[in-house]
């Protein structure tokens, strides 16, 4: 397959998990994140294991002046980019950020301003060439405020928003957006938490995003019975649904 | 690091014991955050060598990466959390086998050093450390080690075979075998009893760079012993059937078949495994000529049944592998089969092979002479009883048993069968003063407890 495929917050497990799944597909890779003693690691593995091209380099959310710059060498190394994916993301702590504004706005630039700044960029350049896929990891947060982690909720669901735009204004020019919203996935943010069950592999995830991503789709709930969950619980009366303990 | 409390157990299934896991996603990550800790790659080993009950387990199962493959001298690294499988997967067709692969490919290089594993060329290439050219060993404190037979010497030796205790290993770089095909050459021939067997795998018309001889346990009297030797080595690609030839180191990806639950416990019983065990000895015994087969199949015949040890049921089993010096091999394993014939106790799976020269490692399990493995499902205090019998006729013959597959040797013993770990102690000693690095194995093994 012609065209390399930007993953920016390429240490993550599901990131990992995606990049495989691209490089497996004969895609070339440019890994983005902040730790790039473990991005050199993650990139020998994979052009090892694949045989494609893989490259990195440093790219931190937050610092979105110099997103432009950054994209631009991203594009100098790698040329025309086939694709996109936005895997960076922190949880935060929900109590820290109700009494701590610092928190708050952590979590909001790392999952939303962050993403944005670097999105509009990649949408202006792919929409000129009229071809290739943006695909966003929100999240199931996003789908309904909860006591326990709605700041984070906010900014997921202000991305799914943010993606759910920029589908709609790509789709002539043959840009495709994926929303990603995954459930419970095995990595070290779930692991040993209590009452997990049906917990998917980083691997599996990986899979189906660029499968899903390279077929131009829409939405993607993995594991994929999260739709319905997601479904039942966002349907339940506000009334109800303020007096629970989620 | 978040951990998980959790009843674990070895491939065995026995003991089960209640462990705190932690599982790191990044190689810097790698470091003790516990007074007692140990390292489980893909818990293939047996009994309790991966297991610590009530203190921390590192998971090493993501800390997978490669991270530089030489694909002309064929020398590999990567993390101690990447499997022989994975290894295979990207060695294999580009030209390279590993030099030492145990009968599984479900073990992860951190394991293959820590058990020092040896395989079915022992006798010709040694364990697996001789193809460790070096590796990264994390003390308790974090620090990192870079050893290798040339530099920090004591503590590769200390580690290869040691079982975990000497710290977590990191990374690793190893020779790869050159080869020219994905399959192997391989004859069979059956050896009427333990004698002939023996003779076979001894003499150089039998034997090739892979020999490995089936027993059947079940077999008494005149038959005791009777034995499929299983010779090979990886065959060049001229001399394949045309319709390998075109990609001779490409496989078809193997159908693997799970085990979906737990068997009931009867299902191994005496008359099964005695049935299968006849019906094996015919089978494989027939195949006279030789014969093309593929590395799969050669060398991991029990992958292809993924969850094998749920055959055993909950109770689980216990493989007894032990290896006595050549020059009483034929009578102590004689013994050793009477001893087991005259319990009646049912064993499935026996393998016996030839081993090679003992390595530098001071608790590295092999020894010039013969080594038998038995798979005997777990029925309590008699196999118990009847495994302390086998102990004792290993260590009149000056023999020793494989802690990678143990679950219940005494410390008496383990001491009288493992002489350098004198040797061995200062090192550890000096490598982990605090005793960071200890299992359910080295505490029931006492192994802090020699000088």
């Amino acid at each position: 397959m012609s065209g390399a495929v930007l993953i920016l917050g390429a240490t993550s497990a599901i990131a990992r998990g995606s990049a495989a799944a691209f490089a497996r597909r004969g895609r070339a890779l440019y890994l983005a994140g902040r730790d790039l003693e473990e991005l050199r690691r993650d990139a020998a593995d994979l052009a090892i294991r694949y045989g494609v091209e893989v490259r990195f380099g440093a790219f931190d959310a937050e610092a979105t002046e110099h997103h432009a710059t950054f994209l631009e060498r991203v594009g100098a190394e790698m040329g025309e980019l086939a694709g996109v994916l936005v895997a960076f993301g922190y949880l935060g702590d929900q109590g820290k950020a109700a009494a701590d504004f610092a928190e708050t706005e952590a979590i909001i630039n790392r999952n939303f301003v962050g993403a944005v700044s670097i999105l509009n960029l990649c949408a202006a350049r792919m929409e000129q060439g009229g071809s290739g896929f943006i695909a966003g990891i929100a999240s199931v947060a996003g789908d309904r405020g909860r006591q326990s982690n709605y700041t984070y909720g906010a900014a997921k669901g202000a991305f799914a928003l943010y993606l759910q735009g920029l589908r709609n204004r790509l789709f002539p020019a043959g840009v495709r957006v994926l929303t990603v919203k995954p459930g419970f996935v095995d990595t070290g943010m779930t692991f040993g938490m209590p009452g997990l069950f049906l917990v998917a592999t980083p691997a599996a995830v990986g899979e189906r995003i660029a499968r899903a991503a390279e077929r131009g789709r829409d939405v993607l709930y993995v594991p994929w019975f999260w739709r319905y969950i997601m479904l039942i619980i966002t349907h339940i009366p506000e009334r109800i649904f303020k007096r629970l303990k989620l | 690091m978040k951990t998980l409390s959790k009843e674990i157990a070895g491939w065995g299934r026995y003991p089960v014991q209640r462990c705190e896991l932690e599982r790191p996603e990044r190689h810097a990550e790698l470091t003790a955050r516990s007074a007692s800790v140990i390292a489980r790659g893909q818990g293939r080993s047996y009994g309790d060598a991966a297991l610590n009950e009530g203190g921390r387990i590192v998971l090493t199962e993501r800390i997978n990466r490669f991270a530089a493959f030489d694909t002309t001298q064929g020398i590999i690294s990567a993390e101690a959390g990447v499997t022989l499988a994975e290894l295979l997967a990207v060695s294999v067709p580009r030209g390279w086998f590993p030099s030492v692969t145990p009968g599984t490919q479900y073990v992860s290089l951190g394991g293959c050093i820590a058990a020092d594993v040896h395989g079915k060329n022992h006798h010709h290439d040694g364990a697996f450390s001789r193809s460790v050219r070096e590796f990264e060993l994390v003390s308790a404190d974090g620090k990192r080690l870079r050893c290798s037979p040339r530099e920090n010497a004591d503590a590769f030796w200390a580690t290869v075979g040691g079982m975990g205790l000497t710290g977590i290993v990191g990374d690793v770089e190893m020779q790869l075998r050159s080869i020219d095909s994905a399959y192997i050459n391989a004859r069979h021939t059956a050896a009427k009893d333990l004698e002939q067997a023996f003779r076979f795998l001894q003499d150089a018309e039998h034997d090739a760079r892979y020999t490995v001889a089936w027993i059947d346990l079940t077999s008494r009297g005149a038959a005791l012993g009777r034995s499929v030797v299983m010779a090979g080595d990886h065959a060049a690609a001229d001399a394949l059937p045309r319709r390998l030839r075109t990609a001779p180191l490409l496989l078809k990806p193997r159908g693997v078949r799970d085990v979906p639950f737990d068997m009931p416990g009867w299902l191994l019983n005496p008359l099964t495994i005695r049935a299968f065990n006849a019906l094996y000895y015919r089978v494989a015994g027939r195949k006279r000529a030789p014969f093309v087969t593929d590395y799969q199949t050669f060398f991991y015949p029990l992958d292809a049944l993924g969850n094998w040890n749920r055959l055993y049921g909950r109770r689980g089993f216990l493989q007894y592998q032990c290896v006595v010096p050549t020059v009483t091999a034929l009578a102590a394993l004689q013994q050793l089969l009477e001893a087991l014939a005259a319990s009646g106790h049912p064993a499935f799976l026996g393998v016996l092979k030839r081993l090679g020269e003992e390595g530098a490692g001071q608790l590295s399990f092999p020894m010039a002479g013969y080594t038998l493995a038995m798979d005997l499902p777990m029925t309590g205090p008699a196999l118990l009883k009847l495994l302390e019998e086998l102990d004792a006729i290993v260590l009149r013959h000056g023999g020793r048993v494989y802690l990678a597959k143990d679950a219940r040797l005494a410390a008496p013993s383990f001491r009288a069968m493992y002489p350098r770990l004198e040797a061995w102690w200062p090192i550890k000693q000096a490598l982990d003063p605090d005793g960071v690095f200890s299992s359910s194995l080295s505490r029931r093994l006492s192994i802090g407890g020699v000088a």
